[in-house]
C-alpha cells in the first residue's frame, strides 16, 4: 500500500482524539494539506485555526502545553521550522510539550518548488538540545510515531511527506523510539536511511545484493536522540557507511551519523541527499531522478562508493 | 483563606522597598537592566498582590492566575516580588546572573517554574499568554492570564500576530499590560520606531483598551480590576511609565537600559529610594 505519511498522521491523531481529551491540534491555514482537517471535523472544540501566523501558533501552543494540554501544530515543515527562534525559546528552552508536525518535507513535494520544500528543517531542529526528531518511513511507522508522541511529553518534531510512500514494514512491526530499525542484514556496507527514501534504498539494496554486495539497510526513524551505539557498531562491523535522505546533506541524517562516527569510529562515508543546493519545480519522480534519490540513483552512488 | 487585597499605600511602600532590592541585586550582578525593571515594578506589585493574588503557597497551584513577562529583561522586578512574597529566599537575589543560579539573566522556567515560561527573545510572551488563555477557556476555568510587554518589543511582528488572533478566540481572560516607558537601547521609542497612536491601533484590533499612569498605584489597581470583567474581548492596558522610575539619575529613556550602577551610584540610588520608602511609610502610620 502507498500512503502519504501526512495522511497517516491525520487519521491517527483524529483516532487518538477520541480517547485523549488533552490533545489539541493547531494549524496555520493548511489543514487540508497537513490533514489536520480530519481532527478538525471530529473535534472542532479542540482544533484551532490560527491563520497564516506560524510564530503565534508556535507560541500559543507552548502556552497551551504549559497549561497541561498536548498540542500538535501543523504546517509545511519549512514554514514552521523556519520560525526557529520562536521554537527555540517558547517551545524547546521552555520545555513545552509541543509536537511540531512538519509536512511536505524534501524535494519529494514536487511542482511547488523550493519555497515550499523543507530541506533544512532537520538541521535546524537538531541543534536544539532537548528536541526529539522522528521521521517515519511508512504508514505503520507514522501511526506508531503519532501514538508515541501523544504519550510521551517532550518538545518534538515529526517530519512527514506530501507524497505517498511504500510500506516497508508489515503488521508485526514494533516502533521503538530512539532505536535503529534494521530492515536488511548485511556485512559489506551499512545504508542508513530515513523517511521517504527508505523504500528506494531497499530496492537499490536488493539490486546490489543480487550483484554480490551484501549491504545492510537500517531505517533511522528517530534522528534525535540518535541511536549512536548501534551506528558505531554497524560501522565497525561493515567498514563502509552510506546515508540516504531527502534533505540537504549538511546538517541532516548524514551529518548526524558523520558526527557520531568521526568521534567514535572514523569510517569512510557516502552521504546521499540534496547536495547543498536549492530545490526546484518538477514532478516528484523527476526531482528524485535529478537528485539521485530514486532507486537507480541510490544504487549507482552506493555501487560507485563500494567499488572505489 | 480568602484573598484580601492590599490598599494602595501599602502597595506603594512594598514597591519602593523592591526598588531598593532591584538596585542591590543589579549592583551585585554587575550587569542587567535597571531602567525597565524600575519602570515595571509599580505595575507588577499591584498585579502580583491584588490580581494574581500570588502567595508562596499558590505560586505553582494548578488554578493560579498566570503571568508571562514578555519583556524578559525586566526580570529583576519579578525576582524582587518572588523574594517579597516568600517564593524564593531574599538572599537568593544576590545570586542573580551568577553561574548555577536559578535567577538567570532572563526568565528560565525549567530552573524556576514560577516564572511560567522562558522569555527574553522579545516579542514572544504574548503568544504564550494567548495560548494559556485559550487552554483556560477549553478547561472552562476562571484563570486569568496577564502578559507584561515592553514598548520596544511592541515593534516585533509576532506581537501583531497575537493582537490579531486573541480577539478571534474571545479571550476576555487575557490582559496585556504595556510598560510604555518610552525608551529602548538605541534611543527614545518615538525615534527608534514609533508605536503611537498605540491606543487607536489596539482598539482597532478589537481589544478593550485603557490608558493609565503606570506609577499611580490606585489607577493601576482600578484598571486591573476592570480586567476581571468578561465581555468577550481581550484587555489591554497602556501604562505610561518612566524608565528608571524612582532614581532621579536613572530616569532617562535609554541611558540606564542595560547599565548597572557602580558602588557610588548604588549608594546614591539607595539613598533616594530610602527617602521614598520613608515617605510611603509615614503616609501609612
Amino acid at each position: 500500500m502507498k500512503i502519504a505519511t501526512r495522511v497517516s498522521f491525520g487519521e491517527e491523531i483524529a483516532a487518538l482524539g477520541a480517547t485523549d481529551n488533552d490533545i489539541v491540534v493547531l494549524d496555520a491555514d493548511l489543514s487540508k494539506s497537513t490533514q489536520s482537517q480530519i481532527f478538525a471535523k471530529r473535534f472542532p472544540d479542540r482544533f484551532f485555526e490560527m491563520g497564516i501566523q506560524e510564530q503565534n501558533m508556535i507560541g500559543a501552543a507552548a502556552g497551551m502545553a504549559l497549561m497541561g494540554r498536548k498540542p500538535f501544530i501543523c504546517s509545511f515543515s519549512t514554514f514552521v521550522t523556519g520560525r526557529f527562534d520562536t521554537i527555540r525559546m517558547s517551545v524547546a528552552y521552555s520545555a513545552a510539550n509541543v509536537t511540531i508536525v512538519g509536512t511536505h518535507c524534501g524535494v519529494g513535494i514536487g511542482e511547488d518548488g523550493y519555497s515550499q520544500m523543507a530541506l533544512e528543517d532537520v538541521a535546524l531542529m537538531r541543534t536544539l538540545p532537548n528536541m526529539h526528531i522522528i521521521q517515519p518511513a511508512d504508514d505503520r511507522e507514522a501511526r506508531a510515531a503519532v501514538r508515541y508522541l501523544a504519550a510521551n511529553p517532550n518538545p518534538s518534531f515529526l517530519r512527514l511527506t506530501r507524497q505517498a510512500v511504500e510500506d516497508v514494514h508489515d503488521d508485526s512491526y514494533e516502533f521503538r523510539f530512539g532505536k535503529a530499525d534494521v530492515l536488511l542484514e548485511g556485512k559489506d556496507a551499512v545504508l542508513f536511511c530515513s523517511g521517504p527514501v527508505v523504500a528506494n534504498t531497499l530496492h537499490a539494496a536488493e539490486q546490489l545484493r543480487a550483484e554480490g554486495h551484501d549491504v545492510r539497510v537500517v531505517n533511522i526513524h528517530t534522528i534525535k536522540p540518535l541511536d549512536a551505539e548501534y551506528i558505531v557498531r554497524a560501522a565497525k562491523e561493515t567498514g563502509r557507511v552510506v546515508t540516504v535522505e531527502d534533505h540537504n546533506i549538511i546538517g541532516g541524517l548524514g551529518a548526524a551519523v558523520a558526527e557520531v562516527l568521526s568521534e567514535a569510529a572514523p569510517t569512510l562515508m557516502k552521504r546521499i541527499g540534496v547536495r547543498d543546493e536549492y530545490g526546484e519545480s518538477g514532478s516528484p519522480e523527476a526531482l528524485y531522478t535529478r537528485h539521485r534519490l530514486d532507486t537507480a540513483g541510490i544504487y549507482e552512488q552506493v555501487r560507485e562508493f563500494l567499488i572505489a | 483563606m480568602p484573598h484580601s487585597p492590599k490598599d494602595p499605600r501599602t502597595l506603594q511602600l512594598l514597591a519602593h522597598e523592591m526598588r531598593a532590592d532591584i538596585i542591590r541585586m543589579l549592583h551585585e550582578a554587575g550587569s542587567g537592566h535597571p531602567g525597565g525593571s524600575l519602570s515595571a515594578i509599580d505595575l507588577l506589585t499591584v498585579l502580583f498582590y491584588n490580581h494574581l493574588e500570588r502567595t508562596a503557597d499558590n505560586a505553582l497551584a494548578k488554578d493560579r492566575h498566570r503571568f508571562i513577562l514578555s519583556k524578559g529583561h525586566g526580570v529583576p522586578a519579578v525576582y524582587a516580588l518572588f523574594a517579597k512574597l516568600g517564593i524564593i529566599e531574599p538572599a537568593e537575589l544576590m545570586t542573580l546572573r551568577k553561574l548555577g543560579s536559578r535567577l538567570q539573566g532572563h526568565p528560565y522556567n525549567v530552573m524556576l517554574p514560577e516564572v511560567e515560561a522562558s522569555t527574553g527573545s522579545l516579542g514572544q510572551g504574548l503568544s504564550i499568554a494567548q495560548g494559556m488563555a485559550m487552554a483556560a477557556k477549553i478547561e472552562h476555568t476562571d484563570i486569568r492570564v496577564y502578559a507584561l510587554l515592553g514598548d520596544g518589543e511592541f515593534q516585533e511582528g509576532q506581537i501583531w500576530e497575537s493582537l490579531l488572533s486573541a480577539p478571534k478566540f474571545g479571550l476576555d481572560n487575557l490582559t496585556v499590560i504595556l510598560d510604555f516607558n518610552k525608551g529602548q537601547i538605541d534611543g527614545p521609542t518615538s525615534e527608534v520606531m514609533n508605536i503611537e497612536p498605540v491606543v487607536d491601533k489596539v482598539q482597532s484590533f478589537n481589544w478593550e483598551v485603557q490608558r493609565i499612569d503606570g506609577h499611580d498605584i490606585a489607577a493601576i489597581d482600578k484598571a486591573l480590576t476592570n480586567t476581571h470583567a468578561r465581555n468577550g474581548k481581550p484587555h489591554f492596558i497602556v501604562a505610561d511609565t518612566m524608565k528608571g522610575k524612582g532614581v532621579s539619575f536613572m530616569e532617562h529613556p535609554n541611558e540606564w537600559h542595560g547599565k548597572t550602577p557602580n558602588a557610588e551610584e548604588t549608594a546614591r540610588a539607595l539613598a533616594e529610594i530610602d527617602i521614598l520608602i520613608h515617605q510611603a511609610a509615614s503616609v501609612l502610620s
